[in-house]
């Protein structure tokens, strides 16, 4: 038998390993445009400690090893470029602490954005985290390993900016943890130790993340959602800025898209607030549509196309459905928010020589440093040809944002490679050292974030 | 295209300029009301066209039937002055646009229930009281091909109703049905008074909601328990348009033994639910769309209504939460009557 | 039938494989599928089926044993179908079961599926006990032949051939008795309901099986039903009329609420218990039935019903449907879904778990002995309950 299978069976049990046609094929493709890449085994470990046996025999049998969380971030980031074994960690699920008082929570890294919610919504109903309007099958190690942003991030930008702790599996098979956990304290906080985390926005190319101690917000008894209309996507960037100045939202995303048709053309700016009373509620919407906005709405620029929605759980996998085709991707991108006009037109005009509906939109980071505009292409998996055409357009996506002088987020290879070739030769160089220093052999996530 | 029959002539002679004068949202007396009504007649700019709250009062308060709302729309429009901001108009149009294909047709030869742009709702049309009807308008993704369009009174966009309407009147006489009860009264509006004020021709036969529960009602009378509720109703503004229909209300809270409250808000004096209000351009309006919510809410409860009943979609929509929230449960007419003959509402 | 006849070419390409099917309706967690509950790998979940099975269709994968027991291990739950927020979410296990019509076409399902169907086709029965062996349950039972009485009773493959079911059966009977009901039944004339054979792929047999019963019914001029079973309410409301069979059907627990209601069934006074109650799949989810159990549940004196967090729409299944309490594909590990659903009962704190499916009967009595929980945990079914069934 596999000295390897043979190995992996010993650590996570039977049940738990496959070198099965089956299982290898679903574990080669995710959602997006990416060609399947084949692992080699696939193994879902229950534990920090399986983990690092796992790492550490594949360093001595040199095999790749790639961190599967829900396998949502579209980009092929989770796939096995060079085989290898995929790790599916959603076994580790467990929350493992609570601190109400102390507003944080420490949950092994596989667990789901969606069975955070619920635990919170069931356990400590007022309070929250940062949930990514990804499907609720994300997980909490995926989405850090990939710098996500959630629906906290207007008021506390990213998710990895949440973080009051982790523990990580290193690629050559230590546990470390960081953060006033790392001295058996509580885990309460990321700061103040030197900083030597060096695996958010790495891919999990250096090292494996199994638990995380995340930081949890006051969530309101009344969750609302408010949707202010333009026409002009040059009034976006201004309304931003009056809507930040006030800082009343919680989430707050522009969206505009082709189909249904009412989006079409026009930005809404959905604006989610909450309050633990009518009278804060109301109070917050005089600051931002009295006060701030109410010049658009008197000059018939802008206009409320929406108040006291209830907030649902995003459903945006339907985008996927538009065609009928079951797939969409998307460039994510990190930018300046005064560049939304050229992001919309470039979004409208991409998609449009590609034969896609348009769909785009800007989640606002911190008090408007920056926001997170994505460009989604949906295409027809069962069509060869449509699934060229977006990955054709996210390619030119991924130039146009850097001519824009933006910042790729999650990018998929191809945009990582654009990104360093772009980049300050001592940062690079620095990476470099970073990812040979810990992982001297190149097991994890290879292909990913690797400098040429 | 089609035109307005509005009779200039009658206004000229008219004295108490109901219209304007009885406008709960303008303060003007007979003088300036034919002031202004001059002004819009002859196409010129008037405060009305900036002021109007397009609550379709007037229409029901022209003793003449003469149609001044109607009128008022017409001008917003040639004169560019709408009462909505840009956006909210273009995504307003947008709305009414079918995207995911056609209905599928097939003649029913007799009376039908045309859900209009509220296929999700069909679940309120059940039960005996609605199982003579062949209901149309089923499949949200086909709404669209049955919204009868009045919405875009709101929107001071004749124009758009005026050119889409017609297509939505043969969708729904190629059901060949015998007689149309809409769902909507807004679908009624607009078959009984928009599209003759504007010489559109309708081919169906209309009959109000009210009408036809309260027929058949009457039909089920051995069944009916009363409900014994004090009621509050919000009446929608589509409602202004068929005066008439609005009789059956009260006939229908007789039959079921709900108690009417009175109260300041009803009939001829009804609030809007101000669904479009809020967004209206007028400097504070989004305020000004709250207080009045609020008084109208605070009407009921100090006539000690325990329900609300609602029978248009966007009223249901804007005030059903905040109704609730003041301890006066929103309830539909249709859930309300099915109540009354031991039906379990939808 | 050639693979590229397959009924869903057209849609099934529309899974995206997001995961939102996994989880119950309060996403406590990603494990409200059965099959990927057992398994935790992605093969299992159902996004990852139903790409397996386009993969099969379209020759990117060739058949096997491993993919056809993939295949077989979706239990029927229709969790599913309830979370998938896209259009084509009541087709998913239509889907499935459309690729095991071209399976058992082919003869690739797996063993275990294979001998069910065989045992059901030879003798009307999924453990191939003799027919004439199907009206044992019954045999110390003074019950009446169905002639003309208002309701016949469907007694169903498991409460007439499995032991432990046949209690449910016999408790049932009783019930109805002592309610003054009148009914009959069919005895060795009644063969198995085919709901599984449908779930399983083997379209000829349920045809055979519906078309047996239904004749039999019309023969005595049946118009009621009342089943004991679930599975075979569901067979005979949903698939029957499809078949020419016109009669009402009514779960037994939908007439006992109504016995309840009416006053024509005492219900018994318990000493002080806590019940927890597991809704099967096809009374819940299946045919919209939640109400109905916990009516007759709440209706017995000494009783507190207690929820689990997985109740109603998201209630986890307990691993038996689609025929999987006779083929076990998700046995064998602590993580086999019955074992996790008295996992979940016992949390409650409930001293008897109550049941109104045979299937749920005997996978979680089974499972409570596995988890050494018997000494804390009954697992009843309501008609035992009702009847006093020690
Ligand atoms: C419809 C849709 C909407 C989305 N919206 C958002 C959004 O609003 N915000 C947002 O942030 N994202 C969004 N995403 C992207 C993505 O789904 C999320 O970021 C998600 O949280 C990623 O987590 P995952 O578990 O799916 O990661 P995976 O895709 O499994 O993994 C992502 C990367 O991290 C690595 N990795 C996984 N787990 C670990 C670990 N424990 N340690 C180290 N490395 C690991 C993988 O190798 C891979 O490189 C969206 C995706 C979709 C499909
Ligand atoms: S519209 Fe009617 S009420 Fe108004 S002035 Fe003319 S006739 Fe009089
Ligand atoms: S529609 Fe209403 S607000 Fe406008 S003028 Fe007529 S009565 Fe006044
Ligand atoms: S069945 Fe629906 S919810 Fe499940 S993975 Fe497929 S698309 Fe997503
Ligand atoms: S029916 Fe149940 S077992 Fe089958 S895929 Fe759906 S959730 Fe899983």
């Amino acid at each position: 038998m596999d000295s390897v299978y043979a190995a992996l069976v010993e650590i996570v049990g039977q049940d738990y390993v496959s070198t099965r046609t089956e299982e290898l094929f679903t574990y080669s493709k995710d959602l997006g445009t990416s060609e399947p890449q084949w692992p080699d085994y696939v193994a879902a470990p229950a534990t920090a400690e399986e983990v690092s046996r796992i790492v550490q025999m594949a360093n001595e049998k040199n095999v790749a090893v790639v961190p599967l969380g829900g396998g949502l971030s579209l980009a092929g980031l989770a796939l096995p470029l060079k085989g290898g074994i995929e790790l599916d960690l959603k076994r580790m699920n467990q929350i493992l602490e609570l601190n109400e008082k102390g507003r944080y929570v420490v949950v092994e890294a596989g667990t789901s954005h969606g069975k955070l919610t619920a635990h919170l919504h069931k356990h400590a109903p007022h309070l929250m985290h940062s949930e990514p309007g990804a499907p609720p099958a994300a997980t909490i190690g995926g989405n850090l390993a990939i710098h996500g942003q959630g629906d906290l991030g207007h008021p506390y930008g990213f998710n990895s900016d949440m973080v009051s702790g982790m523990e990580v599996v290193l690629p050559t098979g230590e546990v470390c943890r960081f953060g006033s956990c790392a001295l058996g304290n509580s885990w309460y906080t990321l700061h103040p130790l030197p900083d030597v985390s060096m695996f958010m926005g790495w891919s999990g190319s250096t090292g494996i993340i199994t638990k995380v101690s995340l930081r949890l917000f006051p969530c309101k008894k009344i969750q609302e959602q408010d949707a202010f209309v333009v026409e002009d996507e040059e009034l976006v960037p201004d309304i931003l800025y009056e809507l930040t100045h006030v800082g009343m939202a919680e989430d707050m995303m522009v969206v505009s898209q082709e189909i249904p048709p009412p989006f079409n053309r026009l930005h809404y700016i959905l604006i989610n607030i909450s309050g633990d009373s009518r009278k804060e509620l109301e109070f917050k919407r005089q600051l931002m549509f009295d006060d701030r906005l109410s010049k658009y709405i008197q000059d018939g620029t802008g206009g409320i196309g929406a108040g006291g929605q209830e907030v649902p759980r995003p459903v945006v996998s339907k985008t996927s459905d538009w065609r009928k085709g079951g797939g969409f991707e998307y460039v994510g991108a990190i930018m300046p928010v005064t560049t939304y006009p050229e992001c919309y037109k470039s979004g409208v005009e991409i998609s449009g020589r590609h034969g896609i509906p348009y769909t785009t939109l800007g989640r606002v980071l911190g008090s408007g440093h920056s926001m997170m505009f994505s460009w989604t292409f949906a295409f027809n998996r069962a069509d060869e040809e449509t699934v060229r055409h977006a990955r054709q357009a996210l390619h030119e996506t991924d130039e146009k944002v850097l001519e824009l002088g933006g910042t790729l987020w999650k990018p998929a290879v191809f945009g990582q490679k654009l990104l360093m070739d772009r980049m300050d030769d001592g940062t690079l160089q620095m990476m470099q050292k970073v990812k040979h220093m810990l992982d001297p052999n190149g097991i994890m996530n290879p292909g990913n974030w690797e400098v040429a | 295209m089609f035109e307005l029959q509005f009779d200039e002539s009658k206004c000229h002679a008219c004295v108490t300029r109901d219209c304007l004068t009885r406008c709960q949202y303008m303060d003007l007396d007979a003088q300036a009301a034919g002031i202004e009504m001059e002004k819009i007649i002859s196409g010129q700019d008037s405060r009305v066209l900036h002021e109007c709250r397009t609550c379709y009062a007037c229409e029901e308060y022209c003793p003449t039937g003469n149609h001044p709302f109607y009128l008022i729309v017409k001008r917003q429009e040639e004169l560019g002055i709408t009462p909505l901001p840009d956006p909210i108009i273009r995504q307003g149009i947008q709305v009414g646009v079918p995207f995911r294909g056609d209905p599928e047709i097939t003649e029913i030869n007799g009376p039908v229930l045309n859900m209009g742009v509220f296929s999700p709702l069909a679940r309120l049309a059940q039960g005996k009281l609605f199982e003579d009807l062949t209901r149309i308008s089923t499949d949200s993704r086909k709404m669209h091909h049955f919204f009868c369009q009045l919405m875009y009174l709101h929107f001071a966009r004749t124009s758009v109703i005026n050119q889409r309407l017609p297509g939505v009147i043969e969708t729904i006489s190629a059901y060949k049905p015998t007689e149309v009860v809409h769902f909507h009264d807004e679908c009624y509006g607009t078959y009984t008074s928009y599209a003759p004020a504007f010489g559109i021709e309708v081919p169906f036969r209309s009959i109000h909601l009210f009408e036809h529960l309260y027929n058949r009602l009457t039909e089920l009378r051995e069944e009916i328990r009363p409900v014994n509720y004090k009621v509050a109703y919000q009446r929608p503004c589509s409602s202004r348009l068929s005066p008439d229909a609005h009789a059956y209300v009260d006939k229908i809270f007789d039959l079921i033994g709900a108690e009417h409250v009175s109260r300041r808000y009803v009939d001829e004096n009804a609030l809007c639910c101000g669904s479009t209000i809020v967004s209206q351009k007028q400097e504070g309006s989004r305020r000004f769309c709250l207080e009045l919510q609020e008084e109208n809410i605070e009407d009921m409860k100090q006539a000690g209504a325990e329900l609300c009943i609602f029978n248009c979609p966007a009223c249901m929509q804007t005030m059903g939460k905040q109704v609730a929230e003041n301890g006066i449960m929103p309830i539909w007419m249709s859930d309300l009557c099915r109540m009354a003959i031991g039906e379990t509402p939808a | 039938m050639a693979l590229t006849q397959y009924k869903y070419m057209d849609i099934i390409h529309r899974c995206f494989r997001c995961g939102y099917c996994k989880f119950p309706l309060d996403w406590e967690d990603v494990d409200n599928c059965p099959s990927y509950a057992r398994h935790r790998l992605e093969s299992y979940s159902n996004g990852g089926r139903l790409w397996l099975i386009r993969a099969w269709i379209t020759g990117e994968i060739p058949w096997s044993e491993h993919l056809a027991d993939i295949v077989y291990s979706c239990v029927a739950c229709k969790n599913c179908e309830e979370k998938c927020p896209l259009s084509f979410s009541d087709d998913i296990i239509n889907m499935v079961t459309a690729a095991r019509n071209l399976m058992v076409d082919q003869g690739l399902v797996p063993p275990a599926a294979k001998k069910y169907l065989e045992n059901v086709q030879l003798h009307g029965n999924p453990w191939g006990l003799g027919a004439k062996k199907r009206d044992q349950w019954m045999a110390d039972l003074s019950l009446e032949p169905y002639r003309d009485q208002e309701f016949l009773y469907f007694v169903g493959s498991e409460g007439a051939y499995d032991s432990r079911a046949q209690s449910a059966a016999r408790a049932l009977a009783g019930v109805l008795q002592k309610a003054g009901v009148s009914f009959g039944v069919l005895g060795n004339t009644e063969t198995d309901d085919g709901n599984e054979a449908e779930l399983l792929g083997e379209d000829g047999l349920v045809e055979v099986l519906a078309e047996k019963n239904i004749a039999r019914f019309a023969e005595h001029g049946v118009k009621k039903i009342i089943t004991l079973s679930p599975h075979a309410y569901n067979a005979l409301k949903n698939i029957y009329p499809r078949h020419g069979g016109e009669f009402a059907v009514y779960h037994y627990t939908q007439v006992l609420a109504d016995l309840v209601r009416a006053g024509k069934l005492a219900a018994p006074k318990l000493a002080p218990v806590k019940i927890t109650y597991h809704d099967p799949c096809f009374l819940g989810r299946w045919n919209n039935e939640y109400k109905a159990p916990r009516k007759v549940l709440q209706s017995i004196g000494g009783v507190q019903l207690l929820e689990m967090g997985r109740n109603r729409k998201s209630a986890f299944c307990c691993g038996g449907g689609s025929g999987n309490y006779y083929m076990d594909l998700l046995g064998g590990s602590a993580d086999s879904p019955a074992r996790i659903r008295v996992r979940q009962a016992s949390a409650t704190g409930a001293d008897v778990l109550a049941v109104a499916c045979p299937n749920c009967l005997s996978m979680l009595e089974d499972a409570v002995k596995v988890e050494g929980l018997e000494s804390k945990l009954m697992v009843k079914d309501i008609s035992e309950i009702m009847y006093g069934t020690e």
